[in-house]
């Protein structure tokens, strides 16, 4: 009877222990070397609260990995957790009722008082009720220099796109490519609403993203981006790569002069061990405008009918945003933390300037919280086409681009 | 038992009197029983998502499918995208490449198979193995053969001849043929096989025959093999083209649809639609005209084939 008893009392024990440990299976796209680092901060923490993170990494990017998980979720077999965007690519699925209401641990948590800048809410913003927990705010106005390349060139590190496109004949001859880039079309349609925003201006840009204006597409300061864009073109011969890590890779080798890229190839320059300033620098706005975009990442939740899964979910998404897990895991990631009041731990020269920016307000919304992905699909294959086809002129882009973004919804 | 039990109570229904139905659907009930799980799949799946394919692709359905009628939208963009008409040309390219290529490899690695050489068994595993890898592993190995850092063109520099290149996987006009080397090595040891089958059913007799007349080799062969042989051409035929009408998985890990856009192929586009642009109605849209175009080709191979019959 006794023994009876003990095991019965044991096996409770151990059901109602593993009851409360929920197991959360994560989809995400971070698998460079510096984006892995980051994720496994969040699945240490999650992991120490007693629970089980599950890792649903998948290669390739957000184009390869957004339709898996779209067709997991479509498909009646969702994950417990995903990784998309700020921005419109979850809009379809939120008005559809397939993601999780996450209001009430917004209130609970405070979020809207915590959340800079607040638009990171607003992307996923349904009738008032918020459906994403956002980790971070990540800016696609960088260019990152190769301080090893230009001293082997013999020239100084440009510190603006004019000072760039001179010094690229130099590097040139030297046997070095002046401008890496990726063969996937989200970093040439990347890399040009960057020179958009440098080299056009803040309000143009808004015009056509924000508003849809096409005429401003066909307007003067839009021709000047397309001419820059087009002769980009050639700076970045030489280089026959897939991914953006490995155009990074090139930088941080001193192969390559310089990449436009987003702040999270700062993850990569702190994996290989280099030093802001000292083996590397970096130019937000591309050294012509002072400007931060808020894009970056943000977790979404499907709806399941498990109420304990449920409770994992809304548990998972108040940690991520807590200040502890912020700070490690921003700092390895190379982006910003979404909340003013923590301190990030590796702050370099260039995330200094980023957070000096947003300090300062000088931010922009980011492409995708604009843009719908159906018409980033037919502005990426736009532009990789163009980056691909040396007969194409810049004027035919324009009337092309032009004509996306009348239809654009 | 039971058949002949249902065939005699037919008869005899039969003979019964003009107002009983002819029970000819009872002739064979097992069989036809047991047709009817592939009859339902048919129907509802094969046809039914057709059917339901081509309506959505009527409606401006985003990410979830919605009946929110479009008219001619989607096509009108399809057909304005140049995307899409890229993405036909290579398929065309590709398309006849293969068949031919295919058909003739295949043939000759058999004919060649045929004539008794020792070792036939390891040549035709060896042949063979390539079809066991899927497209993505086939891809992404000649990816990194035909890389020039990596691969061949590397190889052959270090081996002495500085001036080579060998690099179609960078150079829009020739990445079809890269995607077409990676396709042929997949795809032609099964063809070989079907084809090494076909050779072995003809009759020694033909071959002594045809040595009697004093044919030669290469002619008894074209003249009297392959004609011998219509249907199994026929299979490799339907095989082979099933395999370049659903040509995705290769691109997508060969070259991405790279450089720009000229290596796309419909499916790609079908799938980029769909999920990546989260516009399942221009997906629709193009695989209803990836049938469109199945269908005229096969409309007429088909009357040709089974109307003659009819007639005869």
């Amino acid at each position: 009877m006794k023994l009876t008893t003990k095991l019965m009392a044991f096996s409770a024990i151990v059901s109602a222990s593993s009851a409360s440990a929920v197991e959360l299976e994560v989809m995400h796209w971070w698998t460079s070397g510096g984006e892995a680092a980051a994720v496994a901060k969040f699945a240490e923490a999650w992991d120490a609260s007693g629970n089980k993170w599950i890792d649903g990494a998948i290669a390739g990017g957000g184009d390869t990995a957004r339709p898996i998980m779209v067709s997991r979720i479509i498909g009646g077999d969702p994950p417990a957790a995903f990784q998309f965007n700020h921005g419109r690519q979850a809009e379809e699925l939120i008005e559809a009722g397939l993601l999780l209401d996450l209001t009430d641990v917004a209130e609970a948590e405070g979020w809207a008082d915590i959340v800079n800048p607040p638009t990171l809410l607003d992307a996923c913003t349904v009738d008032g009720r918020i459906y994403c927990a956002p980790v971070n705010i990540h800016s696609w106005q960088w260019m990152w220099l190769s301080n090893g390349a230009y001293e082997k060139a013999g020239v100084p590190v440009p510190t603006n796109w004019t000072e760039f496109t001179e010094t690229a004949p130099t590097l040139q001859a030297a046997g070095i490519t002046p401008l890496a880039m990726g063969g996937q079309s989200w970093q040439q349609n990347g890399a040009f609403g960057v020179m958009a925003v440098a080299l056009a201006g803040e309000e143009a840009w808004l015009a056509v993203n924000r508003d849809k204006n096409a005429d401003v597409v066909m307007g003067p300061e839009y021709a000047r981006v397309f001419e820059a864009f087009g002769a980009a073109r050639e700076l970045s011969a030489g280089l026959n790569v897939q991914d953006w890590n490995q155009a990074t890779a090139a930088v941080i080798n001193d192969t390559a002069g310089a990449q436009i890229m987003g702040d999270w190839a700062q993850g990569e320059f702190a994996v290989a061990g280099e030093v802001a300033g000292t083996d590397y620098s970096c130019l937000p706005g591309l050294g012509e405008v002072a400007i931060l975009s808020t894009g970056g990442d943000a977790f979404y939740f499907p709806v399941v009918d498990d109420a304990e899964i449920t409770a994992g979910q809304k548990e998972l998404a108040a940690m991520l945003l807590s200040p502890p897990v912020q700070v490690s895991f921003n700092s390895a990631k190379g982006s910003l933390p979404i909340r003013g009041d923590v301190d990030l731990t590796t702050v370099n020269e260039c995330t200094q300037k980023g957070l000096d920016l947003l300090a300062a307000g000088n931010i922009l919304p980011a492409g995708e919280t604009l843009i719908s992905p159906d018409t980033t699909t037919q502005l990426n294959d736009l532009m990789t086409e163009f980056w691909n086809t040396p007969s194409m002129t810049p004027a035919e882009v324009q009337e092309q681009y032009a004509a996306i973004i009348a239809d654009a919804d | 038992m039971a058949l002949s039990e249902a065939t005699h109570a037919g008869a005899q229904t039969e003979q019964g009197g003009p107002s009983h139905k002819p029970v000819r659907a009872f002739k064979n009930i097992s069989a036809k029983l047991a047709s009817l799980p592939m009859v339902f799949t048919a129907l509802i799946v094969f046809l039914g998502g057709t059917i339901w394919t081509i309506v959505y692709s009527f409606t401006d359905s985003g990410l979830l499918p919605r009946l929110r009628w479009d008219g001619l939208d989607q096509y009108e963009r399809l057909w304005n995208s140049r995307k899409w008409l890229v993405s036909i040309e290579n398929l065309a390219i590709y398309g006849v490449c293969s068949l031919i290529g295919t058909l003739v490899i295949g043939f000759t690695l058999a004919a060649l198979l045929d004539r008794k050489v020792r070792g036939e068994g390891v040549l035709r595993t060896i042949f063979l193995y390539p079809f066991a890898l899927s497209f993505i592993v086939t891809g992404l190995v000649w990816q990194w053969i035909l890389n020039p850092q990596l691969g061949l063109q590397s190889v052959v520099r270090g081996m002495g001849w500085e001036s080579f290149t060998f690099d179609p996987l960078n150079n829009s006009k020739i990445v079809m043929f890269g995607l077409l080397i990676a396709g042929l090595w997949q795809g032609t040891g099964l063809i070989m096989c079907i084809m090494l089958a076909g050779l072995r059913g003809i009759d020694e007799d033909i071959w002594k025959a045809a040595r009697v007349d004093g044919i030669g080799t290469v002619k008894t062969y074209i003249r009297v093999i392959i004609p011998m042989m219509r249907p199994v051409f026929v299979t490799s035929l339907v095989l082979i083209a099933s395999g370049i009408v659903k040509l995705y998985d290769l691109v997508v890990a060969q070259t991405s649809g790279g450089p720009g856009i000229s290596s796309e192929v419909p499916a790609k586009y079908v799938m980029t639609a769909m999920f990546g642009g989260q516009n399942l109605g221009q997906g629709f849209a193009a695989s209803t005209m990836m049938l469109v175009t199945v269908v005229i080709i096969l409309v007429p191979w088909a009357i040709l084939e089974f109307g003659g019959k009819k007639r005869g």
